[in-house]
């Protein structure tokens, strides 16, 4: 496995995969996990009052999604730096895919490292995070 | 408008246990389906010394302390009123099941856009383990619906 990610070139894309529709279970359930209890992404009530149409996930789930598609890629020792930005609110009932894709190919000190752009998005295409990771190849064995 | 005089502010250090029941909870309701995140032996068996924290964890550890929106109440801040804007980490030592992580935490910057519509507060945290060890950064920035 090592050998072939290092053959993986600036371009390719890693594999993807899409979620389960977000549903009210998922927040609360990430609520409880995650620790954030802000009760916007818990209690209709609650962001009905704050002008919102309902619920909606809290952002570090899908960046949570995107942590998972790198650590099925390769260990998670492996990532280095790891960033988001949040671009749009994602609903009850939404799929996310998510995928990546090598920018930057380089070496350092001896270890190969590439630059990926992370992207977190509905069925219609609206991307809902943009990120980044740094990750350090495994060493060829 | 978010005073900009809290630029700088430090806030106490605090730290916490890292427990393995809650990582096990948080690898499920994120959908980590790798033994690693869910059985103590292959995490050892991969090197890991227990379960290790998944990339996003460390957001949960901040909030781990006895007040997490303490900042807001400093800065005057309603919680029905922020978002996520970005959130960044730097990793360099796994954080383990069994670790205690000492967090400490300062405000880098606040700025607003369109005209005052929105601020941005961002926050830098460095994290350490029981051993002293630097094991990770991270930068949150919470805007503020105006």
């Amino acid at each position: 496995m090592a050998e072939t990610l290092h053959m993986i070139e600036v371009g390719d894309a890693i594999p993807e995969y899409t979620t389960k529709p977000i549903s009210r279970t998922t927040l609360a359930l990430f609520a409880g996990a995650s620790g954030d209890h802000n009760p916007i992404h818990i209690d209709s009530d609650f962001a009905k009052k704050a002008g919102m149409d309902d619920v909606f996930a809290q952002g570090m789930l899908p960046m949570a999604y995107l942590g998972r598609l790198l650590t099925d890629w390769v260990p998670q020792t492996a990532i280095r730096k790891f960033s988001c930005r949040f671009s749009a609110i994602t609903h009850l009932g939404e799929k996310i895919t998510c995928s990546g894709k090598i920018t930057e190919k380089w070496e350092d000190g001896g270890e190969t490292f590439v630059k990926l752009a992370l992207t977190a998005a509905n069925d219609a295409g609206e991307v809902k995070l943009a990120g980044a990771a740094v990750v350090a190849l495994p060493a060829k064995s | 408008m978010i005073d900009k005089s809290y630029i700088g502010h430090s806030f106490e250090p605090f730290t916490v246990e890292i427990e393995k029941g809650r990582l096990k909870f948080f690898a499920r309701a994120t959908g980590q389906n790798d033994p690693i995140y869910l059985d103590e032996n292959a995490a050892k068996a991969a090197g890991y010394s227990s379960l290790p924290a998944a990339p996003t964890f460390l957001f949960s550890v901040d909030l781990e302390q006895d007040n997490p929106m303490q900042f807001l109440d400093m800065l005057g801040v309603d919680i029905a009123r922020i978002l996520h804007g970005e959130q960044e980490f730097e990793y360099h030592q796994p954080i383990c099941a069994g670790d205690t992580i000492t967090m400490q935490s300062s405000i880098a910057d606040i700025y607003d856009k369109k005209n005052g519509a929105m601020d941005f507060v961002v926050q830098k945290f460095k994290a350490t383990n029981q051993r002293g060890e630097h094991v990770a950064d991270m930068i949150r920035t919470i805007v503020v619906r105006n």
